[in-house]
């Protein structure tokens, strides 16, 4: 998975091409250390079809609040740098989280 | 998938990983079947004071990890999975995950519970936009901006005061004219220059644009009705709610006698099918801490060793 940072989520994300999957997480958010394990097993498995990617919100705060995510753990998808769907708080499940990337491969 | 345990434990909290170690020491076959990641409520805690033995700096994920490494040591297996449905007549018990079934002579539910929502217009679309039912994953977001506490006990006025490290200023909204929290929190949130208190109130709406910008508060004993818009700087405020929990037993229902949701026992954590206990949160009882979930899980633990005897 692709680490982003306030420095490069404009780059990969906003101005990416196609369908890049954000997993939005943040230090000492133990649902989102929960939830990891499942999106880097998924990315192995859908990881040639949609670019997969990860920010750590406590370090780009202002980034996440931009993307109108103000919660944790929330795994959005992006499409030509427009967030077209996103699974917030305990709607990010991992059976969610995989039937969210099937509707767009 | 064949085996059959002695014990099956479902939730990896401190009920739970409790009744692990104790089976798990008494030598008996136990199997431990959390959904999601272990600790269950006391994870998303930033600090816990009050259960024995802990001193200060001690968090629910550092207390839990601790007791998941001690049931693992005694023994007790772990598998991450959901339990769907359960069958608990007679000597077999079995319960269907999603990721297999699982076969037990006895089973101990500390399936815990879960936060409670107001129950308000708006709370659910703003679910993460704002609204947050968990400081230590939230709070970082409103380093500098205003937050509102939601609740009046133990859990909301605690993350009050954790929440002070990242917000410019925290109001507690309590629907009562006190607080119900130990009188050693309230002392320290009263104390706090960043606390502030809004009694008698409940909040009625929620509102925003993508993220919360405002919302509705009603006084209880007046019956007005305040809207409290988010500074135009801010844009935002978060709204934190600690109200208590939920049971989580919709798949006992018919099967185990509950009441108000949560599972009936004796005192020795008998659910009134034989061979099946509760412990923790999910049962009926005057005190949910993780020292008396913990208790509980010994219980349970040494009463379904005494079944299996019996058997």
């Amino acid at each position: 998975m692709l680490v982003l940072d306030k420095t490069n989520f404009e780059t990969e994300v906003l101005q990416g091409e196609g369908y890049i999957l954000v997993d939005f997480f943040g230090d000492g958010c133990a649902p989102c250390e929960a939830l990891m394990p499942h999106v880097e097993e998924l990315s192995k498995k859908y990881g040639d079809k949609i670019k997969f990617t990860k920010l750590n919100t406590t370090k780009a705060r202002r980034v996440a609040i931009g993307q109108k995510v103000l919660g944790l753990p929330v795994i959005a998808i992006y499409k030509d740098g427009e967030k077209i769907e996103e699974l917030v708080k305990e709607d990010a499940t991992p059976e969610n989280i995989e039937a969210m990337i099937k509707k767009y491969i | 998938m064949s085996k059959v345990y002695d014990v099956l434990i479902i939730g990896a909290g401190p009920a739970g990983l409790s009744a692990g170690i104790y089976a798990g020491r008494a030598r008996l076959s136990t199997l431990i079947i959390e959904k999601e990641k272990d600790g269950g409520q006391i994870v998303l805690t930033s600090e816990v004071e009050n259960y024995p033995g802990c001193l200060e700096g001690e968090s629910g994920p550092t207390l839990v990890d601790r007791m998941a490494e001690q049931a693992k040591h005694f023994g007790a297996e772990k598998v991450y999975d959901e339990i769907v449905e359960v069958k608990l007549e007679g000597k077999e018990k079995v319960l269907v995950g999603k990721k297999g079934e699982y076969k037990g002579k006895t089973v101990i539910i500390a399936s815990g519970a879960a936060s409670r929502p107001i129950g308000c217009p708006g709370e659910k679309t703003f679910t993460g936009k704002g609204v947050s039912y968990c400081a230590t994953c939230d709070a970082a977001f409103f380093e500098d901006l205003e937050v509102f506490v939601v609740g009046g006990g133990d859990t909301a006025v605690e993350e009050a005061l954790y929440l002070t490290k990242f917000a410019r200023k925290v109001t507690i909204i309590h629907r009562r004219n006190e607080l119900r929290a130990a009188k050693s929190i309230q002392e320290k949130a009263k104390a706090n220059p960043k606390i502030d208190f809004i009694w008698d109130s409940v909040v009625k709406e929620i509102k925003g644009d993508g993220i919360v910008n405002s919302m509705v508060l009603e006084n209880v004993k007046t019956k007005e009705l305040t809207e409290i818009v988010a500074d135009e700087d801010d844009m935002t405020f978060g709204i934190f709610v600690f109200i208590g929990y939920e049971p989580k037993t919709k798949m006992f229902e018919g099967i185990l006698e509950l009441q108000n949701g949560y599972i009936v026992t004796d005192d020795n954590m008998r659910t009134n099918v034989e061979g099946v206990f509760a412990a923790g949160d999910v049962r009926v009882k005057s005190l949910r801490q993780v020292v008396t979930a913990a208790a509980d899980g010994a219980i349970a633990a040494v009463q379904a060793e005494k079944y299996i005897e019996e058997l």
